[in-house]
């Protein structure tokens, strides 16, 4: 990739938990040597379950939190080292809208006052029509700016996250789980929105989320997490999985079509504790095609056009 | 036919936010009860199980019909004796089936021990075996946990184990995998497909997800807006929907291959009971609305292709009866 706008070097983040009464604290790595690049105009889908490090690597992304190893670099510069101010002019490039759009409006402020507030923040004053002409480009009416977050839906809410997002004219744009809490025939407005704006505005997306079905239908390329690592990076959305999670994930992503209906496989085990992690491969305790290798040594991401860290890809 | 639903409808306080909905199943199917939040999938579920007067809520008209009985005239403590006993209910949430503070053996002992009679030893025995057939490893040991030592997966797991030990006929299942993740999801979704093949259990599955449907039902029951909008066997609504708004949801899941652009979801949302529009509710919505769609209420029609449709203009490939 000759000059990506995003790269992120071996990141990880490890969390520990407070001393509790008779507890000893324990730490965990929540991501673990998470490599990836970004080029100008992808959008790159990062998929796993809940708890496997996808909100901690955007917070990462975003450098809105330090991370324990690695570094972050966007547009050619170093964003690990930067000092608070230096990082806060970078945020204007770099946003992110959130995945639940009913507590990342503050209930108090207008909606005006919300998407306005990425101006505050900078020190900026807001251009005259700029908050009517992102309420527009998110399909909302102007006259919606006196209105409060609870007088608004779930898909509202969240076309106002995403006026706000853009409100800079960002150039990358971080959007974790954007439409979970949503019901899936306002996900699908939602998605068609985003989709539309980064044709317009020719925006560079890391979307997040759980739905191998949805990042198929809107990425550009899919990385795969599994306990904080990556596991297999599929360079076009419609590659055939190489890892065994990812088929597990495929097979578990059910059609709307009974013609269509998925053979399903018996995974036995449970995910692992992410603060217990097995010696080996952290999916071999589910896995059908475990060997005693994967029980001991941990495999690597491959190089190629089709990472995978698997010691017997499909 | 094990349950018959006649032109039921839920009335609380002065709102009636459910009416004529219809539908049968009997022993060994698999319906799915699909529209999105605000249909009235829950308002359904818990008339099913006999639990409105929880909510305050009462049924003005209609017949449900379990084994040939209806359930509308009975008493509360003749629907407790049901429920449990030949029908079961299993909530999107296990924390509310389930008592933080009670091992978990116990809770699931307790059901047939009060409905079955079972002593101490035999209840343990039961729960024991029901819970390795649910592919829970180590089950004794499991018995002496508390809910919060276990993954959302396994306390919904226990759940179904709850509501299995009564030996019911029917299962409610309202959202049961909404809140897990999809690898767990398709494991309790094979566990219930397998519990309706081998005991000719009948499933009332609850879902918004016409995914899910598509992969786990036999029939479909489409709600919108408090109303029946189309029901239909499975291949046939997902082959040829009657209704619109059936159209719309299958649209809404993206599919193998489909072409950028065109996932484009459903407009607007799904009204309130306050507000709901004069004729077919689905109206304002609609892409196929015409004349009469705006004030007179479309009657549920019998397909000569097998289900009904409550719709002035069906869509094509329906020959209407
Ligand atoms: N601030 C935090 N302190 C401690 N643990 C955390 C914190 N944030 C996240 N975690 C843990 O890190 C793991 C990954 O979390 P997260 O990135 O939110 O996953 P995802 O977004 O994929 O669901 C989880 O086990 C979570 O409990
Ligand atoms: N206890 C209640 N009191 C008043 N209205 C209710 C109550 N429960 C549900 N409703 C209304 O009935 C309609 C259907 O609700 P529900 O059955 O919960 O829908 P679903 O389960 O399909 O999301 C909604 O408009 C809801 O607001
Ligand atoms: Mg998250
Ligand atoms: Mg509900």
């Amino acid at each position: 990739m000759p000059d990506p706008l995003l790269r992120l070097q071996n990141l990880s983040k490890r969390f520990e938990t407070p001393n509790g009464f008779l507890k000893k604290p324990r730490s965990m790595l929540a991501v673990r040597d998470v490599s990836l690049s970004i080029a100008r105009g992808e959008v790159v889908g990062v998929v796993g379950e809940s708890g496997c490090g996808k909100s901690t690597l955007a917070r990462l992304a975003l450098c809105l939190l330090e991370p324990s190893g690695g570094s972050v670099s966007f547009d050619g510069a170093d964003l690990t080292g930067l000092r608070a101010r230096e990082l806060r002019r970078m945020r204007q490039r770099m946003t992110m809208v959130f995945q639940d759009p009913y507590s990342s409006l503050d209930p108090r402020y207008r909606i005006a006052d919300a998407v306005a507030e990425p101006f505050a923040v900078q020190g900026l004053p807001v251009p005259a029509g700029r908050i009517a002409e992102l309420l527009s480009k998110v399909g909302l009416p102007a006259s919606m700016a006196d209105s409060y977050p609870h007088q608004l839906s779930g898909g509202q809410r969240q076309r106002v996250g995403i006026a706000r997002a853009l409100a800079l004219n960002p150039d990358f744009v971080v959007l974790d789980e954007p439409t979970a809490s949503l019901d899936v025939s306002i996900q699908a407005q939602i998605i068609a929105l985003i989709q539309g704006l980064q044709a317009d505005l020719g925006l560079t997306y890391l979307f997040i989320s759980h739905d191998l079905g949805l990042v198929r239908y809107f990425c550009t390329r899919i990385v795969v997490m599994y306990l904080g690592a990556v596991v297999e990076e599929l360079p076009d959305p419609q590659a055939a999985p190489r890892h065994p999670y990812t088929a597990t994930l495929l097979a578990s992503t059910f059609a709307p079509d009974p013609a269509e209906r998925k053979q399903l496989s018996e995974l036995t085990d449970e995910v692992p504790s992410a603060f217990d992690l097995p010696k080996g491969c952290a999916f071999a305790g589910r896995c059908p095609k475990v060997t005693e290798r994967c029980r001991v040594t941990v495999p690597q991401l491959s190089d190629g056009e089709h990472p995978v860290a698997c010691f017997y890809p499909l | 036919m094990l349950l018959r639903v006649e032109n039921l409808s839920v009335q609380i306080g002065s709102i009636t936010p459910l009416e004529g909905v219809n539908f049968d199943l009997d022993k060994g199917e698999i319906l799915g009860l699909v529209g999105e939040s605000g249909s009235g999938k829950s308002l359904t579920a818990l008339a099913l199980a006999g639990l409105l007067p929880l909510i305050g809520g009462r049924i003005p008209t209609g017949r449900l019909l379990f084994d040939g009985a209806d359930m509308v005239p009975m008493s509360r403590s003749q629907l407790r004796a049901l429920r449990g006993r030949k029908i079961a209910f299993v909530t999107q949430n296990p924390m509310t089936a389930l008592d933080p503070v009670q091992r978990i053996g116990d809770q699931v002992d307790f059901v047939s021990r009060t409905h079955l009679g079972l002593g101490r030893k035999a209840a343990r025995a039961r729960t024991v075996e029901l819970l390795t057939q649910l592919r829970i490893p180590q089950a004794d040991t499991i018995c002496n946990a508390y809910p919060h030592q276990l993954s959302g997966g396994m306390k919904q797991r226990i759940v179904i184990a709850m509501a299995l030990s009564g030996d019911p006929e029917l299962i409610i299942a309202d959202e049961p995998t909404t809140a897990l993740d999809v690898t767990v999801q398709a494991q309790i979704i094979q566990i219930l497909t397998t519990l309706v093949r081998e005991r000719g259990l009948a499933l009332v599955l609850i879902t918004h997800d016409m995914g899910v449907v598509a992969q786990a039902c036999d029939k479909v029951v489409v709600l919108y807006a408090g109303r029946l909008a189309e029901q239909r066997q499975v291949n046939a609504l997902f082959g040829r929907p009657a209704h619109p708004y059936s159209a719309a949801l299958i649209g809404c899941i993206p599919r193998e291959g489909m072409a950028p652009g065109s996932l484009v979801g459903i407009p607007g949302a799904v009204p309130s009971v306050a507000s709901y529009p004069t004729g077919c509710r689905f109206h304002p919505r609609c892409t196929n609305a015409g004349a009469g769609c705006s004030d007179i209420v479309p009657e549920l029609r019998s397909l000569d292709a097998g289900g009904a449709v409550a719709c002035h203009y069906p869509l094509p490939g329906i020959e209407n009866a």
